[in-house]
């Protein structure tokens, strides 16, 4: 089996990193990086602390500038490194933080009303009232998480497991086109693992989804393609089976 | 199912309801128009009140909401003072010339150059200088009350959210903005009068009513603008730009990577409150009767965030407590009405010792009842804080605190 099959091809990626570089204080995060993701994939992303996983995050979603590279978005080949972070979640690329992150002080409703795709200027903000089609949309989205008889409640008051339920609602509420997962099965059970699981392979269906994931069990249920870092570079690219039958991956990461 | 602005505000209508109550019972009671209970200085410092109570409101919205402790926020009430102040006083000064001149005929040219030797002989000049070009004209100079705070407000926040300054240096930078200011207004080349700053304000040009007729009138425009303020305020807060200001406050980095422009978000909030502080500073100047460059002084910034604080921060109700009750018994303790405490090797005078007592309030409440006043409200409506041990709702440095969040 070749492994390229699944992998986007040049020219009709969604996502195309190309060369990227950046040094902090000298440390050398990401070493000449080049990714690629197609519209509707389904990417792991693995390796060692250290390895440039979050940082390369970092820089799709504009947090940080790399030293040299492209990153080029969508049909268009938007150069995303001209935009801001909000400009990037706005052309559809959403992250989903490894510590669930909602806003604490407001409701359910109110978290999944401000990540629902609809104008972000302040003006329109200001004057805009949620209509029976955003209630309906975001009683969908709770049901579609498990948290439909939630919605009232304070964010603050859920459990972690259901922090990090909220959060993925919140993305999906945002409609992404690449949507970057850090480690969603971190604190959770084995059914919401499981649950968790299905809801990303079957997001990937109509989108890029890349999921950056220790857990390895984790990655082998995601049955997709996976991508290796090591020193701020990739590694290795292939199926699980392939990369992990690699003899660099096993001396860095698998071997310990 | 689909609530009402007035039913998911509940505070608007207590809020209206009690500002209505005491404003009739001022005007009731007042010299002009009651048994003269209440002297006209009072209705002064009551009408004063509730512009400080706007301005608090302001405040509230740009800290307690959106999470930017501005220390600077008097400067755009200053400003307002000033801008409306301009009209005052050379309307005033006109009519007393023409009045002076009897039957001479004068070109304007003459006026023009009488009126500014009127108005700047005090600081050794007598040439109307070009920022009061507008200032016989009521219309323009009721704009300016909105334009030039408005503006500096957005040039100021324009160039500090671009650069992403946040915390405690976005306080200093405020600080620094409002001593600039005040300091630029003590030099007499500032065309203001320096540090005479504009006086008789107290005198509306063209009414023929008394100051008791006056005060009152002062009291209701401070209500109806501290009505319409707090209902403004309420509407913002209440919807999903209130949940995009909160979010700010607790975690911005996450509302930018919803897509939500952080920077243009606190650009306009700031602005905003900036125009709704240069209103309030509008209508209380004519109450006061003077303005000066000392109350644009930083301290004075500083005082509004304690107020807030006081009164509770995030809601819009405890920033009226907080300013109300601070500046009654602010006044109460000033005003000398106080008896001094003769502790026989030392007395203590209140007009010397209320600041102390103030700061050891604003420390006792930061410690003990973050809440502050509000928390009174908290308690006669059972709302309770989260358990959360300790833990505040975001990681920002404005986030809210723990005993400030309600279950």
């Amino acid at each position: 089996m070749s492994d390229h099959v699944i992998g986007a091809q040049p020219g009709n990626a969604q996502l195309e990193v190309s060369g990227i570089s950046v040094t902090f204080d000298g440390f050398r995060a990401i070493n000449n990086l080049s990714f690629a993701i197609g519209p509707a994939e389904l990417r792991a992303v693995i390796g060692p602390n250290g390895a440039g996983k979050t940082t390369f995050m970092d820089i799709v979603t504009g947090k940080t500038r790399p030293d040299e590279g492209r990153v080029l978005w969508g049909e268009t080949h938007q150069n995303l490194l001209k935009m801001n972070e909000a400009q990037i979640a706005r052309a559809g690329i959403g992250r989903k933080f490894q510590k669930p992150t909602v806003f604490e002080d407001q409701s359910v409703t109110d978290n999944l009303m401000m990540a629902l795709k609809a104008n972000r200027s302040p003006f329109s903000v200001l004057v805009w009232k949620a209509g029976a089609k955003d209630r309906a949309r975001v009683e969908e989205i709770a049901a579609q998480v498990g948290l439909a008889d939630q919605l009232p409640r304070k964010a603050g008051e859920l459990s972690h497991g259901q922090k990090q339920w909220l959060e993925i609602g919140m993305l999906l509420a945002q409609e992404p086109r690449l949507l970057l997962v850090d480690e969603p099965a971190a604190g959770m059970t084995l059914a919401e693992r499981e649950q968790t699981t299905a809801l990303l392979v079957d997001l990937a269906k109509t989108r890029a989804v890349v999921v950056v994931e220790h857990d390895m069990e984790f990655v082998r249920r995601l049955n997709c393609k996976v991508t290796v870092l090591h020193e701020g570079s990739v590694l290795a690219e292939g199926t699980l089976d392939h990369v992990t039958a690699d003899q660099r991956v096993i001396e860095v990461y698998l071997g310990r | 199912m689909k609530p009402g602005f007035l039913a998911k505000n509940p505070s608007v209508m207590w809020f209206l309801l009690i500002l209505a109550i005491f404003t009739l019972g001022v005007t009731f009671l007042s010299h002009a128009y009651g048994p003269g209970v209440i002297s006209t200085s009072m209705v002064k410092t009551l009408g004063k009140t509730l512009c400080l109570c706007l301005i608090a409101i302001a405040m509230d919205l740009v800290w307690g909401y959106t999470g930017i402790l501005s220390l600077g926020h008097f400067a755009f009430f200053g400003l307002g003072g000033y801008m409306i102040g301009m009209w005052l006083m050379y309307e005033r000064t006109r009519d007393i010339v023409l009045s002076s001149a009897g039957s001479f005929p004068m070109t304007p040219q003459e006026v023009n150059d009488a009126i500014g030797t009127q108005i700047f002989g005090v600081v050794g000049g007598s040439e109307l200088p070009a920022i009061w070009t507008f200032a016989g004209n009521l219309p323009m100079q009721l704009l300016f009350v909105v334009l030039v705070p408005g503006l500096l407000a957005l040039i100021f926040g324009w160039l500090a959210f671009r650069s992403r300054v946040t915390g405690v240096y976005l306080s200093i930078l405020t600080q620094a903005m409002t001593l600039a200011l005040s300091l630029y207004l003590f030099q007499n080349e500032s065309g203001l009068r320096g540090n005479n700053g504009l006086s008789g304000l107290q005198n509306i040009p063209g009414v023929s009513a008394g100051q008791d007729q006056l005060s009152v009138w002062f009291l209701w425009a401070s209500a109806v603008a501290l009505g319409l303020g707090y209902i403004a305020a309420a509407f913002i807060v209440s919807g999903k730009f209130g949940s995009v200001i909160r979010g700010i406050r607790d975690d911005e980095a996450r509302v930018r990577f919803l897509g939500y422009s952080v920077e243009g978000y606190k650009l306009f909030v700031f602005t905003l409150t900036a125009v709704i502080a240069a209103i309030a500073g509008a209508l209380y100047y004519p109450q006061a009767g003077i303005i000066n460059p000392g109350e644009m002084a930083p301290i004075a910034s500083i005082y509004l965030a304690v107020w807030v604080a006081i009164g509770g921060r995030g809601r819009l109700y405890g920033a009226v407590m907080g300013a109300a009750f601070v500046s009654i018994v602010s006044s109460w303790f000033t005003g000398g009405r106080v008896p001094d405490i003769p502790l026989g090797f030392y007395t203590i005078q209140w007009v010397d010792w209320w600041q102390v007592l103030l700061g050891l309030a604003f420390v006792l409440v930061t410690l003990l009842a973050p809440k502050g006043l509000s928390g009174i409200v908290d308690l006669l409506e059972g709302i309770r804080s989260p358990d959360r041990h300790g833990d505040p709702l975001g990681p920002d440095q404005g986030s809210l605190q723990q005993k400030e969040a309600q279950e």
